[in-house]
């Protein structure tokens, strides 16, 4: 009965902190699948988290917190297409650049707007963030453990974004294998002359590409601030754009299998929350960043070919020129 | 590949960065317009307080120090045609390696313990990096990935190691104990007090010089030595370089591994010289800088120099700006640094064509005359 509150408590954990990754992995599919590498992943959200909280703080609506959210990391992804897409400037150099200055663009406008050392204001007036929505007859259902519990704690209760990114996983494999678009955007990113020469453009395809990237990062960067806190603080991404690329690789870059990655790297990080301190019989007390650090050493061991084999598109990182 | 516009010599090695470099300043003087700040009231504060003072000038140089380790780092796996990003983790596990020799031969002659502690910070920061060269060489890993990754496990070890393992027993604050006296880097201004010059107290110290030697060398390792003439072929045409009988995963194991040995040797300046122990998060981003300065100083070890100077100047510079302009702190710098990074780096084509066509029309007016 215990361990299965627990449990249940702890997949619920899972999902929320999986929903911004899995977004901002999603994101960088669509990206990578057109032959863009998306390393500005951490900048763009990080970027849609700081105009999230700060339009809601200032408007008082989170919807339009959002929409400053992705706006501004649409601006971002079209300010890298316009580095490595049409100037075909090196991509993982432009992602860098993108992360680290919006890094302290952040907290710099942050600190000259609202005086409070880069932080926005704690978001607490109605409609101000995405709270959970409880489900009907969920505080009912509670009383029962199966499957009252299950239901209340983990279908009911979580912020409208969660279900947004859960429903985007089944979109985003529609659009990807099952439509005109998802079909030119693989064939970019493995062999862009090809799709050229059938008179498809394919920077515009790619530049669609990256600003689907960043409608979906600024979505992430928006839970992040206004859903699963409660305004924006420096660094609040803290590596999860990285996070989120290496949950892509471990999903060898198809939006179901990139799912699992993200849903497994969350639970991770929940158990890693829950299990500090704790002592587990046999192995004893288990050190909480080894148990965080496991998604990296996991990625690491996937590329090297250890755990299964993922092959990146094939064109992605290269610049496409049309005159060869 | 369409080839980018042709650009004289002088004009790619100094007038380009020139260029980029202004827009990058530029754009960033916007910023600080767009916040009601004078940006020439910012730049003045942030060279006066730089190289305005004796004070200044120590924070400068000190900073840059660390700089240009990292810078060089990055440089060298640069050449062999490899993005290392990973000299954040290289620099955290190389200063463990530098701080564990301190800590344990503290108190033995300074003629055993300084060549052992940069020894170890070379050989751990090598080691960090040997893993994703190793992937990257025989097993096709994209360096880039495996060194993010890479960063992230160094900080997960390092924060156990210090929480767990080097805490100073009965102390909050995850540091290690003290250095012993005699593993210390002198400080500039102790040396030259003794020799009868009054200089400000500041954290410059002797890894200034071990940086300015690791330039010399990395710049005749890759221009005079066969190793390095390797190192280039493999980094600008992977396939020539197997026809001219180069094994090209040689060559990218050992780039990586000496870009990881420089990236280890931060901890020299910043621990030995400044902290003068291991500390949680020690490197701070200098990894991420070298980036900045690698790109700006063109991959040479001269313009790295200079590179390092004006990112040290612009660390200490930011943070004088809060003094006296409350609107902005040391967060600009970063701003700062991410658009030399975008213009010098991502963006250089942008200004190569309308530079090209500018100096042609101008040498066609000296041709007509």
């Amino acid at each position: 009965m215990e361990t299965y509150t627990l449990i249940v408590l702890l997949l619920a954990a899972t999902l929320r902190v999986a929903t911004p990754l899995l977004l901002a992995a999603l994101a960088a599919l669509f990206s990578e699948r057109s032959g863009v590498i998306d390393l500005g992943l951490e900048g763009k959200m990080l970027g849609a988290a700081f105009a999230s909280a700060a339009v809601s703080a200032v408007t008082g609506s989170a919807w339009l917190g959002l929409g400053a959210g992705i706006g501004v990391a649409v601006a971002l992804s079209l300010l890298l297409g316009f580095a490595c897409i049409t100037h075909r400037g090196n991509q993982v150099v432009a992602g860098m650049a993108v992360t680290i200055m919006v890094g302290g663009l952040g907290p710099t406008l942050g600190l000259a707007w609202f005086n409070l050392g880069g932080q926005t204001p704690q978001l607490d007036g109605p409609g101000q963030r995405f709270l959970g929505m409880v489900w009907p007859w969920a505080q009912t259902a509670r009383e029962t453990p199966f499957p009252g519990l299950l239901y209340a704690e983990l279908l009911s209760g979580h912020s409208l974004i969660v279900y947004l990114a859960a429903a985007l996983v089944p979109a985003a494999a529609w659009m990807l294998y099952r439509t005109r678009f998802g079909l030119r955007l693989r064939a970019v990113g493995e062999n862009p002359a090809a799709v050229d020469t059938a008179g498809i453009s394919v920077i515009g395809l790619r530049y669609r590409a990256v600003m689907i990237s960043g409608v979906l990062c600024g979505v992430a960067g928006a839970y992040l601030s206004t859903a699963a806190s409660a305004g924006f603080v420096r660094d609040m991404t803290a590596g999860k754009g990285y996070l989120a690329l290496a949950a892509l690789i471990f999903g060898k870059w198809r939006p179901w299998p990139t799912c699992g990655a993200c849903l497994l790297f969350a639970f991770t990080d929940a158990l890693a929350a829950r299990l500090q301190g704790v002592a587990l019989p046999l192995v004893g007390v288990i050190p909480v960043q080894f148990i965080l650090a496991l998604p990296y050493a996991l990625t690491v061991l996937l590329l090297a070919g250890f755990v299964g084999k993922a092959v990146a598109p094939r064109a992605s990182g290269v610049p496409y020129s049309k005159e060869k | 590949m369409s080839a980018p516009a042709k650009l004289p010599r002088w004009a790619d090695l100094v007038l380009l960065p020139l260029v980029n470099l202004t827009a990058a300043l530029g754009l960033a003087g916007l910023v600080v317009a767009l916040l009601g700040e004078s940006p020439w009231v910012a730049g003045r504060l942030m060279l006066t307080g730089s190289l305005g003072s004796q004070d200044g000038l120590g924070y400068t140089l000190y900073y840059a120090t660390g700089f240009i380790f990292t810078g060089l780092a990055v440089t060298v796996a640069y050449h062999a045609g490899l993005f290392n990003i990973g000299a954040e983790g290289q620099a955290y596990i190389g200063g463990l390696g530098t701080g564990l020799v301190a800590l344990w031969l503290g108190d033995a002659s300074p003629w055993l313990v300084l060549p052992l502690s940069l020894l170890a910070g070379a050989l751990f920061g090598a080691a960090w990096a040997f893993l994703p060269a190793w992937l990257q060489a025989r097993r096709g890993s994209h360096i880039v990935i495996t060194t993010i990754m890479f960063n992230f496990l160094a900080s997960a070890l390092m924060t156990y190691l210090l929480v767990n393992v080097l805490i100073k027993p009965g102390q909050q604050s995850p540091e290690s104990r003290e250095f012993g006296a005699n593993a210390l880097m002198p400080a500039l201004h102790d040396v030259l007090a003794k020799a009868g010059i009054p200089f400000a107290a500041t954290p410059l110290n002797a890894a200034f010089l071990f940086a300015l030697a690791a330039a010399a060398l990395v710049w005749a390792l890759i221009w005079r030595t066969r190793w390095g003439y390797a190192l280039r072929v493999v980094g600008q045409n992977e396939s020539a370089a197997v026809y001219a009988g180069i094994t090209p995963s040689r060559v990218v194991i050992g780039a990586m591994l000496l870009s990881g040995a420089l990236a280890g040797c931060f901890g020299l300046n910043e621990l030995l010289g400044a902290q003068h122990r291991i500390l949680i998060d020690f490197p701070g981003g200098a990894g991420f800088v070298g980036i900045a300065v690698a790109l700006m100083g063109r991959n040479h070890p001269a313009g790295i120099m200079g590179a390092a100077v004006l990112f040290g100047a612009l660390y200490q510079g930011g943070s004088q700006l809060s003094f006296d302009l409350p609107k902005l702190n040391r967060d600009m710098v970063v701003v700062i640094q991410g658009l030399v990074i975008l213009f010098c780096g991502a963006m250089e084509n942008v200004f190569r064509a309308p530079l090209a066509r500018l100096l042609a029309i101008f040498q066609r007016g000296e041709g007509g005359r």
